[in-house]
């Protein structure tokens, strides 16, 4: 009785909610492999120091970080940038403060417990969360288990969004033109209707977005030399964008770690106490 | 308390009927503890204590959670992200009090599916029932103004679903929408957050007072257990057959359980923490901006299927909107269809009219529980599907089981079905699963069934 309940209830939630959280969804996403996957993945520190440039260099042009502070930057599990690093870094921004010039208030320097600045263009959403807001796997069989494998799967979104500009499907050049970019891994934009089949499915997987193709490949050259190549540094700002999201994600599967562990010895230790406990009631001594 | 006869305490020091004279505090915990329990129980009846300790640990977090939440509209969001980054151990505090609602919740169907099949809602035990049903209702109530309270996209257009419901009400329905979110033009803004918040707080505390007398009702009438029988309570000798104290017994054995659910539930929340969530509450609220598709938590999906089942073009919608004159449109026959649902469950214990209590000796029953245990399976997933295609009728077929089950299939059954005889006493019952002074010791006894 219980094992057939906990069974099926095991399975009915896997079940249930994988197809919950997988909102139906055309675009094309790729499972790339990142470092962080897994009960004992964690942040690789080179790859985030490679994102953050990526997104000084471009994406800050237009988006924002406003739940990132400056000083994270150097914390364990995260980039680990040295102090100085991380001063020297925070003065290229400029912030806001309302305290300057006798309450008026006056842009200044930005200092390590700032945070990023919003967005400069009220059309680009703040990236800070973007890993965890779109949604990640659904396999197997739409309950998403895989996750517990694979991650979230927000940084492979980010990552084919980044990859996923691809040229214009054909079909899409016989019909009206349509505002925006063609992204094979981007569903929630327009569509042509002539890219649509009889039955009103659509042909090509994706949609059109209205942000431009941000990275080409080569756009940053790093001081390491690691590739730059349109792939790589896809998987390298996506990876960045997961640890704002999830900046204490280390540390969390730590604690998991450390939690199932004790757990399990005490689960044993309780089992065979009851076993002992239970012994001469059950005729076993 | 409890009518099984056993012994109670008796103060034995000076100072201990100093105490026991002017408050028998200590005979109360000491006679609650020491309850004679059945000694057959299995595995399914591990779930109460897991529910208590989670009781426990959503206020415990929830309390810690308290001292940085802002509720403050413009400032709730960004303060639970604060805690998530800048509190010491928030994101653990706070990823164990959102998933701490799903343990909840799975312990409480594993609770209420048990009490089902093995039939402890029926008499002397109805009390017990209704009190777990009203507990049931008030934790739905929690969890869905917890869920509110960061202030994300699923959050706010949850909430207009859900306030819209009331809205359904015919004649007062605006008068309570207005009520419920303050606002006089039914926005959902500062007063909803304020009042929301103010509630996730007081609920589990009268949810923790329901506890005790949830507890004190089935100590009143002692445990049922899975044949049904009732402990023997002529004498003590006999009464101590079928039964064995609360502690150490059925303690050592729950905390085990406890402990394996729990090594389960952390790796969950260390390793895929947002797995139960939904990615659009990470954006912040937006009044402008509707989800595509506004799903609720897993644990409301069976009720939000039924809740949808009905359209209006089932025709006994249509024959209600008649009959009424309109009055009740489809959408308030769904909202009457959703709290019906819980209220049928709630008439269980007359709405059965089966001599035989346990689940066990009831040949034709067995059937038609795991039918429902399917049933509320398929609900859950249907719930969460679009509400186009063949989903509706899926969702209808399985809320029209749902009510067979309590209206048709459960009177009827008591009738029809010849039930096995169960065994005569719990020892007996005890015994087969563990043979007195048998040679071979039974390696696989398993009283789980």
């Amino acid at each position: 009785m219980l094992r057939k309940i906990t069974l099926i209830a095991a399975a009915a939630l896997a079940f249930m909610t994988g197809q919950a959280i997988a909102a139906p969804t055309s675009g094309k996403i790729t499972d790339y492999d990142f470092s962080f996957e897994g009960p004992f993945g964690s942040y690789d520190q080179a790859q985030l120091q490679r994102g953050l440039q990526i997104y000084t260099q471009v994406c800050s042009a237009c988006h924002g970080l406003n739940q990132v502070a400056f000083r994270t930057l150097g914390d364990d599990g995260g980039p680990g940038l040295p102090e100085e690093q991380v001063r020297a870094y925070a003065e290229f921004y400029e912030v806001f403060d309302q305290s300057l010039l006798e309450g008026e208030g006056d842009f200044r320097p930005a200092i390590p417990t700032d945070k990023f600045p919003d967005s400069n263009l009220s059309s680009a959403p703040d990236l800070s969360l973007m890993a965890k807001a779109r949604a990640g796997f659904s396999g197997p069989y739409g309950t998403g288990i895989s996750q517990f494998v694979n991650g979230m799967g927000g940084a492979e979104y980010i990552a084919s969004l980044m990859a996923g500009y691809l040229e214009e499907p054909e079909c899409a050049l016989d019909g009206d033109p349509i505002d925006g970019f063609y992204n094979a891994a981007f569903s929630a934009g327009g569509y042509p209707d002539s890219c649509l089949d009889k039955k009103g499915k659509r042909t090509v997987p994706g949609s059109w977005i209205a942000m431009s193709q941000p990275l080409w490949g080569d756009d940053v050259e790093f001081a390491d030399g690691s590739p730059a190549d349109i792939e790589s540094v896809s998987q390298d700002v996506a990876a960045f964008l997961m640890w704002t999201a999830e900046p204490k994600l280390n540390a969390r599967k730590q604690a998991g770690l450390t939690g199932v562990l004790f757990l399990t010895v005490l689960s044993v230790l309780l089992y065979l106490t009851n076993k002992r406990l239970w012994a001469p009631h059950k005729n076993k001594e | 308390m409890g009518g099984i006869p056993h012994d109670h305490y008796e103060p034995k020091t000076k100072g201990e009927k100093w105490l026991h004279t002017r408050l028998p505090i200590v005979g109360l915990l000491y006679d609650t503890l020491m309850i004679p329990t059945p000694r057959n129980l299995n595995w399914m009846w591990i779930w109460g204590v897991v529910l208590v300790f989670t009781l426990v640990l959503q206020i415990v977090t929830g309390v810690v959670l308290v001292m940085h939440y802002v509720p403050q509209v413009d400032l709730a969001f960004n303060s639970v992200e604060s805690i998530m980054r800048n509190v010491n151990g928030g994101y653990m505090i706070r990823y164990l009090h959102m998933n701490g609602a799903s343990l909840f919740f799975f312990a409480v169907y594993a609770h209420i599916f048990r009490s089902l099949y093995y039939g402890s809602y029926k008499s002397p035990r109805e009390v017990t029932w209704i009190l777990g049903i009203l507990m049931y209702v008030l934790m739905m109530g929690t969890a869905f103004m917890g869920y509110v309270l960061p202030w994300g996209q699923m959050s706010l257009h949850g909430t207009a679903v859900i306030t819209g419901l009331f809205g359904a009400i015919p004649f007062i329905g605006e008068s309570v929408q207005i009520w419920l979110l303050g606002t006089p033009n039914g926005s959902i803004a500062q007063p909803a957050l304020n009042r929301f918040f103010s509630l996730h707080y007081l609920l589990p505390f009268i949810l923790l007072g329901l506890t005790i007398v949830h507890v004190w009702a089935f100590h009143t009438t002692g445990n049922s257990n899975p044949t049904g029988v009732e402990v023997r309570r002529g004498s003590k000798e006999e009464a101590e057959k079928d039964t064995l104290p609360f502690w150490p017994y059925f303690v050592i054995k729950d905390l085990f359980a406890l402990a394996v659910i729990l090594a389960v539930f952390f790796a969950v929340v260390g390793f895929m923490p947002n797995y139960l969530g939904h990615p659009d509450n990470y954006i912040p609220a937006n009044p402008l901006i509707t989800p595509t598709y506004i799903v609720p938590e897993w644990y409301f999906l069976p009720f939000y299927a039924i809740l949808r089942a009905f359209d209006q073009e089932v025709w006994l919608v249509i024959a209600v909107n008649w009959i009424t004159f309109g009055i009740i449109d489809a959408k308030f026959f769904g909202v009457l269809a959703m709290f019906g649902a819980i209220a049928v469950m709630a008439l269980a214990p007359w709405l059965d009219t089966s001599t035989v209590r346990s689940g066990r000796y009831r040949p034709m029953f067995k059937w038609w529980f795991w039918l429902f245990v399917v049933n509320f399976i398929m609900l859950t997933w249907v719930g969460a599907r679009p509400a186009e295609g063949i989903y509706p009728y899926i969702a209808l077929l399985g809320a029209t089981y749902w009510f067979a089950y309590f209206l048709v299939i459960l009177p009827l059954l008591g009738v029809i079905e010849k039930p096995a005889t169960p065994p005569a006493t719990i020892e007996d019952d005890f015994n087969a699963h563990y043979a007195p002074k048998s040679d071979e010791p039974k390696a696989v006894a398993n009283p789980a069934e």
